[in-house]
This record gives structure tokens, C-alpha cells and sequence, in this order.
């Protein structure tokens, strides 16, 4: 056995090791506290999959940001177990249930196992048409050109979610603000943290944005930086979140779908084709619709950790 | 042309993100605004799929499949479309005093009027899709859509309905996921088309389709697994109900239609259909007894819907030709399909009546309907001729479709599913007739403070609904879909028609004293199985082994499929 | 066994694991913990898949890649919407609870 095949096969069990102890521990909070960690473990198995464009995204959305907002509930929310404690079914019950779970393991497993090497795949197509696009990483190639409408459709699901999250305010908070109120007293580590992080966040973000075209990056990775500089900065006081009834807010919202399906419809004129671009211009409008992609998220993503407003804006 | 299709996704969608960029009172305007342009666009898509059996394909970004996305239209599209467009401008049109477009935004309204439009850009997308993935992010756009509308009025139940929903639609859509990666680990490809030319009955196939199936049979809640209906449709405000019920669980369910009949028609086999019809006949005789075991307008409502969706599963075993071993979309297609946009339009009347009613007495308990006649009459005739849409007189979409149906029962010499049809009709009149028992008792309280005014508009739209759904039947159906033989509609007034409506109202009546609900008297031993067995299903636990249960019988049958 | 193999059966047991937690576990919080795993163990499945898929140059299949970076996204906006329903439900019935009977007001 090789060195590196160990070390795949260690991080394997170390992934299962800490779902586990996300499925089983007693605690709501060590659970999710193990759900960070494990989606930075994760992420390293996408490096070891070659798919670094997913381990960035993994890193940043999958454990980073979902990790804020479930330790942040998880805080909320002690107390609660106890009473739900007496719902869990019975052990024999459990013991089938999980019997059945297997089943459906063994199901995937064994598919994994008669899988074909090498598989059926689209990167031969999609190399030929690469040049098409003007972008060197295929990755951006399929979500902002080959499958541009999925890409579309799923900033208006990151649309159709902070209203879903907005829509669970009282009615007399509508319009207002959520999230910590900004404080007059701005010391401690963390407000040095978010003093110091953001420039160098914002330089780190926009670059992501930038090489996503021909390396690994893009919109999502660079948007869920920005986006977690700017929760540092509310986390530690500095600055209040915009009233969710401020114009500005709402523009940086939709911003992101609105100029996707503005390009796309262009496309009708100048490309014969929703969601073409012309020759030549590929790679300018795809950065162009990146640009306002990566504000929007950069904007919904803390909409989401804060939740629906608390309080009415002054 | 057939830039349409693009158009029907993006107007919805284009309009739903302007209305959020404006916000204020802009919202509703811009939402009604859009449903004359909405509906224009699917009766034209409708009238360019003429002849019958043609299609429309638009290559998203000149891309062709399998790297690039086409979005597709034939008759099962334009169907649903039209449908769709239709129940969500009558929706547009009641909610507007519910929902009202005050100088200051508010809540309600704002969240209401954007959902309505994505909602309505998400099952175009789900109708024209011709890409595994994209019928994903089409699914996962109904969740965000229908979650917060389930929540809208906030209170506690509402809330915990809502997050039951979205927990149990969250696992569907990633089952579907599942199946849709091996799918294209397999064979390379999510675009219909091609993959329909590449697909083979191997194990693979068989895992896949059957996560993608449980998942969308969860998101459709068809039974066991409505574990989240009754309170969600319930527990929204009326029009938002309207939309639930009608149509956001029609999208997951023609997801299932296209992948069985359009991905892997001839690899279906035997068993899989019959099982996926007799989860239908399950749906429809479990579903209506509870219906007749509520104590509230909106659950029996809700509880309907349960049964109605079991119709459309008995498309799957009537459509199998046995000797070719694979499913046909003819007859008992167009069948399922035009049940569904017959009970789109009746359901989401009845759910408006139902609104109307609530707002009328201040309450919506069946035990105290009485002189609801009297304070609400239009509401009342709305709700009675919605019943009777479901029950299916002669001019109806449900009558033409039942006729397919037990049309296709006799040519696949499969009786039981007639059977099923005609158990289907009496246990709807035994509901529909104890609630007009109800409601012709007398009043016997005084009329409660609360209760409040019905708009002017609201009866209207409801009443265009319901006449839609009654009169579904006289359209020039073969002109349009691919039938080998036209379904006469006989005279109305002729003795046959007459009795057959009139002999399951007859039986329901006697369902209806047996085991419906009544004060002062102990209730049937089997009426309180039922509602030990409902209350089960309803918990995670069991709605979990059904599910796992389902996934496992459904792998064996399509895995043992040769 | 080759590392794309490895994790693919990973994602097969993650996807047990993750559907035992959401069916069986009655905190709704622990149910959305378990969402993610099944989630992420789906996407690992894709991950294998994009790997058997390298040819033409490229070290993986892109289009499973950008299916699983949407897949993410859309993950992340459900967990963030399942929390907040959560916490309101919280703060508005006082309990956490997904049992139908518990807590429910009847009352007009």
C-alpha cells in the first residue's frame, strides 16, 4: 500500500468517523460543531477527486457558512432537547430503521463498485466547445454558458430563499433589520479581526471572481468570501445589516439574476439564442454577469444567516 | 415560435424579480399584470402544437443536448400549461382583497404576489424541461415557493407544518438528485431524448429510478407518504392553499410522468406500475374516508386532495401494454393528465369556497356549517359544484377522463382498476353529501362576532374555476391530443347519465351515515383504525419505514424487471 | 482500491447515515444535520462519477462539478430556510418539536 492511498483511505474513515459522531452525539451542539469539521474534510476529498472548483465551494458554503448559521441556531436552540428527547422511536424500531438505511447503502455501494472506469462522460464535448466560450476552466464553461439556465434558475432559488426567510417576520418588523445591533464600545479580538480581515477578504474574493475564468473560482467562492467578511464585520458590532426595506439592499439582491437574464435575453438579438453570446464577447459578458452574481451573493448569504428582521428599523 | 418557451419561464420569472427590485404597492400590479401575458403565451404555445402530436424544441444558447439544455413543448406541456395559467390569473383575481396592495408594503402581500409569480415560472419550467438536472433546480424552486406560502400566516401550527413540508420535500429532492447522477454516471447524458436512445435495464437503472421515483412520490405525498399535506394545504391562507393543492404537487408528479414514459417506457415491466397504481387506489379509498372523519372544512379539503392525487397513479398500470412490455402515452395518459387539470381547477375553487366560508362564519367547523346557505350562498354553490366536478358529471374533465381510464381497463382487461374508478366516485359523493347535510341543518347559534365580508370578486373567480373544471369534457379534445378515439359526451339529461351520478350519491349517502362524524354517538371500530392508522403515517417514524419500505419494493420490482 | 472508489463508497454511507438522521432522529435540527450528510454523500457519488469521467485533458468530468457547486448553493438556502422555521417555530410555540399533536392550538 502506498503512502498516498493510505492517507486516502485514513481521511475516508475519518470522514465517517465524524458523521457518525454528528448522527450520535448526545449533544445538538457538539453535533454541529462535528458537522464543521467534517465539511472541511470534506473538501479535502474534492482536492483528492481533482474537482477543486467544488472543494472551494465545499470550504466556503458547505462547512464555512452553514457552519456559522447552524452553531448560531444550535446556541438558540439549547434547552430544546430534552423535551424532544422522549419522541425518539423505540430500539427496535431504530434497529430497522437502520437495517433499511443499509439497504440502500449497499445499493449505492454496490453500483459505485460495477461502475465502469472509465465512465461515461461530457469532457470531451465540452473541451471541443471550450474555445466557444472564451474560458479557459470548464467548470465555468457548463455553469455559465453549456447549462446556463440551471445556473440561472438557482440564483432565483438564492432569490425565492431570502424572501422565504424575510416572510417569517412579525408584521410589525417588516422592513427592518436583523441581527446584532451595532455596538458604541468596538474592542476585543473580534472587532480586531474584523477590522483587519475585510481588505484583505475583498483582495482575496475579487481575485477568485477574476481567475475563476480560467482556473478554478468563480462567482459562488468569490461572493461567499465577501460574504463572510461582511458577517464578521456585523458579528462583531461594527456595523448594523441594511433594514430589509432599503432600496439598495433590494437591488444588491436581485442584481445577480435580473443582469443574468438581461444578457441572456440580449442573446435573442445579438447571438440568435436566450442565454448565447456572441463571438468575441463571451468572456466579457460572462465576467460582466459574474461581476453582479457575485454581488448578490455576496448580499443574500448573510440575508440568510441573519434571518427575518427582529426589530423595526429607526 | 418557438421562442415562446423561453418566454413562458422567463415572463413569471423577469416578473417576480422586478416586483421585488420596486417593491411598495408596485407588487401586485406588476403580478396582475403579468397573467394576461402569462396566458396569452401558453394559449399560443397550445395552438402552435397543432396538429396533434407535434413539439416545439428550443436549444438554450444554441447548445444541443447532451452538453447543452433543451427546453421542449408537446401536448402533456401545453396541457399543464394552460391549465396552470388559467388557476394562477383566477388565483391572481381572489386574492387581491385578501392580498391588497396597500400605500404602505406589508408582509402578506409582498411575499404573496412574488411567490405566486415564481411559483408560476417554476411548474413552466417543470413542464417544458427536457434535462434531468434541470427538473432539480425546477423542484427545488417549487420548495422555496410553496414553504413560505405555507408559513405565511405565522402561527405556530402553520409554522411547524411548514417546516415538516420543507424537511420532507428537501429529502425527496435529494433521492431525485441521487438517481439523476447515476443516471448520468451510466449513460452520459441528462437530456431526455438522448437518453431515453441509451438507457438499459441494468442494476444501475433500477437503483436510480427508484430514488428518483420515492422522492417525487414524497414531494407529491402521494400515500403512505402525505405525512405533511393535511396541515400545510390546510394551514395556509385560502389562495395560497388554491396553488398547493392545484398545482405544486402536480409538478413532482409529471416529473415521475416524464421519466417513466418519456426516459424508460419500455423498461417499466409489470410490477412497478401496478405497484405505483395500487399506491394510487391506496390514496384514493384511505384519502376519502379521512376526508369524511374531519372536524374542519379546510382539512376535508386537504384530505381530498390526498385521495384525487391516487387518480392520477392509476395512469402507470392502465397505460402498460402487457405484450410490448412498455407504457404507452395514449389513452390512459391523456386520461391521468386531464385529471389532473380538472382537479386543478376544482380544487383550487373548492379551497377558495372553503376561504370564503371561513371568512363568512368566522370558522370553519363541518359540525357547525349549518345556515351557511343563508350567510354565504355563493361560497356554498361554489363548494357544491366544485364536489360535483370531482364526482364527474357528463360535461366534466373528471367524466372524459374517467371514461380513458375505464376505457384502457377494459382494452388491458385490468377490472380491479374500474373497480377502484367506481369506489373512487362513491366515496367523494359520501363525503360531498354529508357536508351539504350539514350545511342545510339549521343554524344553531347565533352568528359569531368574528365573521367577516366575502369580496365582491372573489365569488367570481371561484365560479370561473369550478365552470372550468364542469365543462372540461365538451373541449375539442382530439384535435389537440394524440386519442385514437373520441370520447363522446352523452346527452346529460339522458336516464344513463342521470343514474350514473345519481347511484353513487345514493351509496355515498349511506357511507356518508355510517361513517362520517356525528355528536352523541360512538363511532364505527373500523372509522377509528382509520384515524389511528392516519395518525401514524402523520409521525416521522412511520413515514420514514414507508418510505424506506416503498424504495425497497419498488428496487425489487424494477431490479427483477427482465 | 482507487481513491475515486474509496469515495464513492464513502458517499454510499454517507447517504445511509445521513437518511437514518433525517427519518429517525426527532430534533429537527439533528434531522437538518442528517439533510446535509445525505446531501453531501450524494455529492460525493457525483464526485466519483466526474472522475471515471476525466478525458480530453481534463483530470475530472465539469459537468457533475458544476452540478455538485449548484447543488451546494441550493443546499445551503434550504438549511438556511429549515432554521429559520425552526427558530420562529421556537419562538412562537416555545418547543422545537415536529409532532403534529404537540403544542397545537385549537382554538378559533
Amino acid at each position: 500500500m502506498s503512502v498516498i492511498q493510505a492517507l486516502d483511505i485514513s481521511l475516508a474513515v475519518l470522514v465517517l468517523a465524524v458523521a457518525i459522531w454528528t448522527i450520535v452525539s448526545r449533544d445538538a451542539f457538539a453535533a454541529v460543531v462535528g458537522y464543521v469539521a467534517y465539511g472541511l474534510l470534506v473538501s479535502l476529498v474534492w482536492v483528492r477527486l481533482f474537482a477543486v472548483d467544488v472543494a472551494l465551494t465545499e470550504a466556503a458554503i458547505g462547512s464555512g457558512v452553514t457552519g456559522v448559521l447552524l452553531i448560531s441556531a444550535a446556541v438558540r436552540l439549547r434547552g430544546t432537547e430534552a423535551a424532544v428527547a422522549a419522541e425518539w422511536p423505540g430500539a427496535g424500531s431504530r434497529v430497522l430503521a437502520a437495517a433499511l438505511c443499509m439497504v440502500v447503502t449497499a445499493a449505492l455501494a454496490a453500483v459505485v463498485l460495477t461502475m465502469p472506469d472509465p465512465g461515461a462522460t461530457l469532457a470531451p464535448e465540452a473541451a471541443r466547445h471550450l474555445a466557444e466560450t472564451e474560458l479557459g476552466n470548464p467548470v465555468t464553461a457548463v455553469l455559465m454558458a453549456f447549462r446556463a439556465l440551471d445556473t440561472l434558475l438557482e440564483k432565483v432559488v438564492l432569490f425565492l430563499a431570502v424572501i422565504g426567510v424575510w416572510s417569517l417576520a412579525a408584521d410589525g418588523n417588516w422592513g427592518g433589520i436583523a441581527g446584532p445591533r451595532r455596538a458604541t464600545n468596538r474592542q476585543g479580538a473580534l472587532a480586531f479581526l474584523a477590522q483587519l480581515l475585510p481588505p484583505v477578504g475583498i483582495v482575496v474574493a475579487i481575485h477568485i471572481v477574476w481567475i475563476g475564468a480560467n482556473e478554478p473560482g468563480g462567482a459562488f467562492q468569490g461572493g461567499a468570501i465577501l460574504a463572510a467578511m461582511w458577517m464578521i464585520v456585523i458579528m462583531a458590532r461594527l456595523a448594523e445589516a441594511p433594514a430589509i426595506g432599503e432600496r439598495r439592499l433590494r437591488l444588491a439582491l436581485v442584481a445577480g439574476p435580473a443582469v443574468f437574464l438581461a444578457v441572456g435575453l440580449m442573446g435573442f438579438a445579438v447571438a440568435n439564442a436566450f442565454l448565447a453570446y456572441p463571438a468575441g464577447l463571451a468572456k466579457p459578458l460572462i465576467v460582466f454577469v459574474e461581476v453582479f452574481m457575485t454581488l448578490s451573493i455576496a448580499v443574500s448569504l448573510p440575508m440568510l444567516v441573519l434571518g427575518p428582521p427582529d426589530r423595526p428599523s429607526s | 415560435m418557438n421562442f415562446l418557451l423561453v418566454l413562458s419561464l422567463v415572463v413569471p420569472i423577469a416578473g417576480a424579480l422586478l416586483a421585488f427590485g420596486v417593491g411598495g404597492r408596485w407588487v401586485s400590479r406588476i403580478a396582475l399584470a403579468t397573467m394576461p401575458l402569462g396566458l396569452a403565451i401558453a394559449v399560443a404555445i397550445a395552438a402552435g402544437l397543432r396538429p396533434a402530436g407535434g413539439s416545439l424544441v428550443y436549444l438554450l444558447g444554441g447548445w444541443s443536448p447532451p452538453l447543452g439544455v433543451a427546453l421542449r413543448a408537446d401536448w402533456l406541456s401545453a396541457l399543464m400549461m394552460v391549465t396552470t395559467a388559467v388557476v394562477i390569473s383566477a388565483i391572481g383575481l381572489f386574492a387581491r382583497a385578501d392580498f391588497p396592495a396597500g400605500m404602505t408594503e406589508t408582509r402578506r402581500s409582498f411575499a404573496f404576489w412574488i411567490l405566486l409569480l415564481a411559483v408560476w415560472g417554476a411548474l413552466n419550467t417543470v413542464f417544458l424541461s427536457g434535462d434531468l438536472f434541470t427538473f432539480y433546480v425546477s423542484l427545488e424552486l417549487l420548495v422555496f415557493v410553496a414553504v413560505p406560502l405555507v408559513a405565511l400566516d405565522g402561527r405556530a401550527e402553520t409554522l411547524q407544518a411548514a417546516l415538516r413540508y420543507l424537511l420532507f420535500a428537501l429529502l425527496g429532492s435529494v433521492l431525485y438528485l441521487a438517481g439523476t447522477g447515476l443516471l448520468y454516471g451510466a449513460y452520459g447524458t441528462l437530456d431526455i431524448g438522448v437518453l431515453s436512445g441509451r438507457i438499459r435495464g441494468e442494476p444501475v437503472t433500477a437503483v436510480a429510478v427508484t430514488l428518483m421515483t420515492v422522492g417525487l412520490m414524497a414531494k407529491t405525498a402521494l400515500f403512505p407518504l402525505y405525512l405533511w399535506l393535511p396541515a400545510a394545504h390546510a394551514g395556509a391562507p385560502a389562495a395560497a392553499s388554491a396553488v398547493l393543492s392545484a398545482l405544486v404537487v402536480k409538478g413532482s408528479f409529471f416529473i415521475i410522468v416524464r421519466l417513466w414514459f418519456f426516459v424508460m417506457p419500455g423498461l417499466a415491466g409489470v410490477a412497478a406500475p401496478q405497484l405505483l397504481g395500487a399506491l394510487g387506489a391506496g390514496a384514493i379509498v384511505f384519502g376519502s374516508l379521512l376526508a369524511l372523519r374531519q372536524e374542519r372544512l379546510k382539512l376535508l379539503v386537504a384530505y381530498s386532495t390526498v385521495a384525487q392525487l391516487g387518480y392520477l397513479f392509476l395512469a402507470f398500470p392502465l397505460a402498460l401494454d402487457a405484450e410490448a412490455g412498455r407504457l404507452i402515452d395514449g389513452s390512459a395518459l391523456i386520461a391521468g393528465l386531464v385529471q389532473a387539470a380538472s382537479h386543478a381547477t376544482a380544487k383550487a375553487a373548492m379551497f377558495m369556497a372553503a376561504g370564503m366560508i371561513y371568512v363568512a362564519l368566522g370558522h370553519d367547523r363541518i359540525a357547525a356549517l349549518g345556515g351557511v346557505v343563508r350567510t354565504a350562498p355563493l361560497a356554498a354553490l361554489v363548494f357544491l359544484l366544485a364536489g360535483v366536478a370531482l364526482i364527474g358529471p357528463p360535461t366534466s374533465g373528471v367524466y372524459f377522463a374517467k371514461t380513458l381510464f375505464l376505457r384502457a381497463a377494459d382494452s388491458t382487461h385490468q377490472w380491479w382498476w374500474s373497480l377502484v374508478l367506481d369506489v373512487g366516485g362513491v366515496l367523494t359523493s359520501a363525503y360531498l353529501v354529508m357536508l351539504v347535510a350539514r350545511a342545510l341543518a339549521p343554524a344553531d347559534q347565533a352568528a359569531p362576532s368574528m365573521a367577516g365580508i366575502v369580496s365582491g370578486q372573489q365569488p367570481v373567480a371561484a365560479l370561473a374555476l369550478v365552470l372550468c373544471s364542469l365543462l372540461l369534457g365538451l373541449l375539442p379534445w382530439h384535435a389537440w391530443l394524440p386519442l385514437p378515439l373520441a370520447v363522446t359526451t352523452p346527452d346529460p339529461l339522458s336516464l344513463d347519465a342521470l343514474w350514473s351520478l345519481v347511484w353513487p350519491l345514493l351509496v355515498g349517502m349511506a357511507l356518508a351515515a355510517l361513517m362520517g362524524r356525528r355528536q352523541n354517538q360512538r363511532p364505527l371500530r373500523m372509522a377509528l383504525w382509520l384515524e389511528q392508522a392516519d395518525h401514524a403515517l402523520r409521525q416521522w417514524p412511520a413515514a420514514g419505514f414507508s418510505l424506506l419500505g416503498l424504495t425497497i419494493m419498488l428496487g425489487v420490482a424494477l431490479l427483477l424487471t427482465p | 482500491m482507487s481513491a475515486p472508489t474509496l469515495a464513492g463508497l464513502t458517499g454510499a454511507a454517507l447517504v445511509g447515515l445521513g437518511l437514518y438522521g433525517l427519518l429517525v432522529h426527532p430534533h429537527p435540527l439533528r434531522k437538518l444535520l442528517g439533510f446535509n450528510l445525505l446531501g453531501s454523500g450524494v455529492f460525493l457519488l457525483f464526485g466519483i462519477i466526474a472522475r471515471k469521467g476525466a478525458a480530453a485533458g481534463f483530470a475530472a468530468d465539469p459537468v457533475p462539478q458544476a452540478m455538485v457547486i449548484t447543488g451546494i448553493v441550493v443546499a445551503f438556502c434550504a438549511t438556511a430556510l429549515s432554521v429559520a422555521l425552526l427558530l420562529r417555530l421556537f419562538e412562537a410555540g416555545g418547543a422545537a418539536t415536529l409532532r403534529p399533536d404537540v403544542g397545537r392550538d385549537d382554538s378559533d
